[in-house]
């Protein structure tokens, strides 16, 4: 689950990690009282969506005006918050539709001496996290990582006992950190870590982290993601949870007990198990078609979840047919097969069905949908059902 | 022959008394597997078919002789679970249970290092030994006992290998569903030892998917270590990176974990690797031959 920028720097601010004075606004007036609270000379205003690229990003609706801009009073604050407010935000993260722009972030200006990078992230070959810090902060790590790997320093830590000081100390050497900021080092680090665990995490991230030339470090952004398995014991964490930003049929799969991504393509496919879903998208492509989505019905899924998963399938207009493919274990191709025929009398399939049944009652369900008037292309295999929904629309 | 179980493996479950617990010891015992009882904290006394009920693991290893476990407890007991296995020195555990916080894998996966047991998942369908000991949520009968040993991070998908290679006249040696999750107990390369060291097995087949690494190390393994023909498919070539595909462990991540990669890394070992997943079956017959 992702969240905010300015939901990040409140837990990282109540946690002890340096952040500048901010301010959020949703309306371009509170956007103007917001820079006059904050009493600074200049201030910067930066859109709140989920996803990153924003300084470079412009909207659609005026390709002069970045997702990012330095503001000199409150009538230039009150003016930027306008052109972004409502308004969509394309950045290289976002894809060519963009994200609307629901608040803004008004945050103090501050004095730059550098720019460093830093995130945690899981290192899953390890086992376990690892806080990555760069010199080059500022701009985007993947590009680094791919140029430069070497000036990309590691430390992993157990999160019983924490990253330790001499962690840090080991990178402040390689990052060019020294005196009196070796020990605000130390502390912003090692309580950005025991966050991570706190909050269980699947990212942390600092780009880019400044150190003033007091020697201070600040997190002049951040971004966090959690991890969804752990949100029954992170109920705060989950209220952070900003449903305008999510795919609105994803959200609705997601509450059915779902697995659904939207993607591009028209071929819809409904199958069970995360594995043999990619592999059913996969095998679309390979004979020529385009997956409309991927659709995990799950192993313990009923004959009403089946149902609005058809429902969801159905009500992306770009879908042109559809292809069922059901290797039953925990599921039961008969559940499957009743679950056909009731979304078939309920919201009626106007596009050509091809279903592939195998595994636990696959006579049973292959009974159901004889015996139903449903019209229904029947696979045999996995070529054999790709095969037939390409050919079903021409693809 | 087989890895890690076999007819002689004696099988408990935690969680028996719930829902997916009881139907799934029925459905193993049922396939043949031994199973002597099940442990539900609060519940000892009770019996599940006439199988015994204990509150703690320790008990039932005493009072039955069990070297095996298969976990049916809710995520968020989940770790305890594997820790109370782990204590009570159980060998062979397995963690069916989806939703299990990464975090908690992290300290696990340190008590089972430290240990003699193996753990297998969490969120898998299980493991089994054809025709001798079924530990899990799958269909049981697809299976065919042979030399094949299959492997896969992904539940439905090993069904499909399996019933593939079973229609080739290709029968399993053992099957192991390693989970779909990040971080999991058992990795391809840990399999990789047990199979190549394993008598009954003489071909290896593992099916990987986006995200992470674990293929391309497994990889780099058998290009050193491993002799007999092995085949591979790995899922999720079309899958668009930043999203999480079912698996909490399929997401391509700043462009790292992608199918082409791991195809790359493969096939450079010497791997099959099956172009379509409808071609798994066949691949591992052209290993087969291509090594004879």
């Amino acid at each position: 689950m992702k969240i905010h920028e300015f939901q990040a720097k409140e837990l990282f601010a109540n946690a002890g990690v340096a952040v500048l004075q901010n301010r959020v606004a949703t309306t371009a007036a509170e956007a103007a009282a917001a820079f006059e609270e904050l009493g600074t000379a200049v201030a910067v205003v930066k859109a709140q969506i989920h996803a990153g690229g924003r300084g470079k990003g412009t909207t659609v609706e005026n390709p002069e005006q970045h997702g990012v801009q330095l503001v000199k009073s409150a009538a230039e604050a009150q003016e930027v918050a306008e052109n972004l407010l409502g308004k969509t935000l394309v950045t290289i993260q976002t894809g060519p539709e963009g994200k609307v722009v629901n608040q803004v972030l008004i945050e103090q200006g501050c004095d730059i001496a550098r720019e460093l990078y830093l995130g945690i992230v899981l290192d899953r070959a390890v086992k376990m996290p690892v806080l990555m810090c760069s010199t080059e902060g500022g701009v985007e790590i993947e590009k680094v990582a791919e140029e430069t790997p070497e000036l990309i320093y590691k430390e992993h830590f157990d999160p019983h006992f924490g990253l330790q000081g001499y962690q840090v100390r080991k990178l402040c050497k390689k990052l060019g950190i020294t005196g009196a900021s070796v020990r605000s080092a130390v502390k912003f680090m090692q309580t950005l870590c025991k966050l991570y665990v706190e909050f269980d995490c699947s990212l942390a991230e600092i780009n880019p982290l400044v150190v003033t030339s007091d020697g201070d470090l600040i997190a002049l952004d951040a971004k966090m993601s959690f991890d969804s398995n752990a949100m029954y014991r992170q109920k705060g964490v989950a209220e952070y949870r900003d449903l305008s930003e999510e795919e609105p049929t994803e959200i609705r799969a997601g509450e059915a007990g779902l697995s659904y991504i939207k993607l591009d393509g028209n071929i819809a496919c409904l199958v069970n198990g995360a594995g043999l879903a990619m592999s059913t998208m996969d095998i679309i492509k390979l004979h020529g078609g385009e997956p409309a989505n991927f659709l995990d019905v799950g192993g313990g899924a009923d004959k009403d979840q089946v149902t609005e998963a058809f429902r969801i399938l159905l009500s992306d207009p770009n879908v042109k047919a559809v292809l069922v493919n059901i290797f039953g274990g925990i599921a039961r191709c008969s559940t499957i097969a009743d679950a056909i025929v009731a979304a078939s009398k309920e919201v009626g399939f106007e596009v050509p069905l091809v279903v592939r049944l195998e595994g636990t009652e696959v006579e049973e369900g292959r009974r159901i949908l004889e015996e139903s008037d449903v019209d229904i292309i029947t696979a045999t295999d996995l070529t054999d059902a790709a095969s037939k929904v390409c050919a079903a629309i021409g693809a | 022959m087989s890895i890690l179980i076999n007819k002689d493996t004696k099988v408990i479950c935690q969680g028996i008394t719930g829902g997916a617990g009881t139907f799934h010891t029925r459905g193993c015992r049922d396939y043949g597997t031994n199973m002597v009882g099940g442990v539900t904290p609060g519940k000892g006394g009770q019996d599940v078919d006439g199988l015994p009920v204990f509150d703690t693991v320790e008990e039932a290893v005493d009072q039955t002789g069990a070297d095996a476990t298969m976990i049916f407890v809710p995520a968020p007991f989940t770790a305890d679970a594997i820790l109370e296995a782990v204590d009570a020195g159980i060998k062979t555990i397995a963690a069916i249970t989806e939703g299990v916080p990464v975090l908690d894998m992290v300290r696990v996966y340190e008590a089972i290092q430290a240990s003699d047991s193996t753990l297998i998942g969490p969120n898998c369908p299980g493991l089994i030994t054809p025709g001798e000991c079924k530990i899990g949520i799958m269909p049981g009968y697809i299976h065919t006992p042979g030399t094949v040993g299959i492997m896969s991070r992904s539940g439905t998908l090993t069904y499909e290998a399996v019933w593939q290679t079973s229609n080739v006249g290709l029968g399993q040696s053992t099957c192991v569903g390693l989970g779909g999750d990040p971080i999991v107990g058992t990795s391809f390369i840990d399999l990789f030892k047990l199979y190549e060291a394993d008598d009954g097995t003489e071909a290896i087949m593992m099916i990987g998917e986006i995200g992470g690494t674990a293929e391309e190390e497994a990889a780099a393994f058998v290009a050193e270590h491993v002799t007999k023909p092995v085949a591979a498919f790995i899922a999720g070539r079309t899958a668009p990176p930043g999203k999480r595909m079912g698996h909490a462990g399929a997401i391509i991540s700043g462009g790292k974990g992608t199918a082409a990669e791991k195809v790359k890394a493969l096939e450079a070992a010497g791997i099959e690797v099956a172009e379509s997943p409808a071609d798994m079956g066949a691949a591992l017959q052209r290993a087969i031959a291509k090594h004879s």
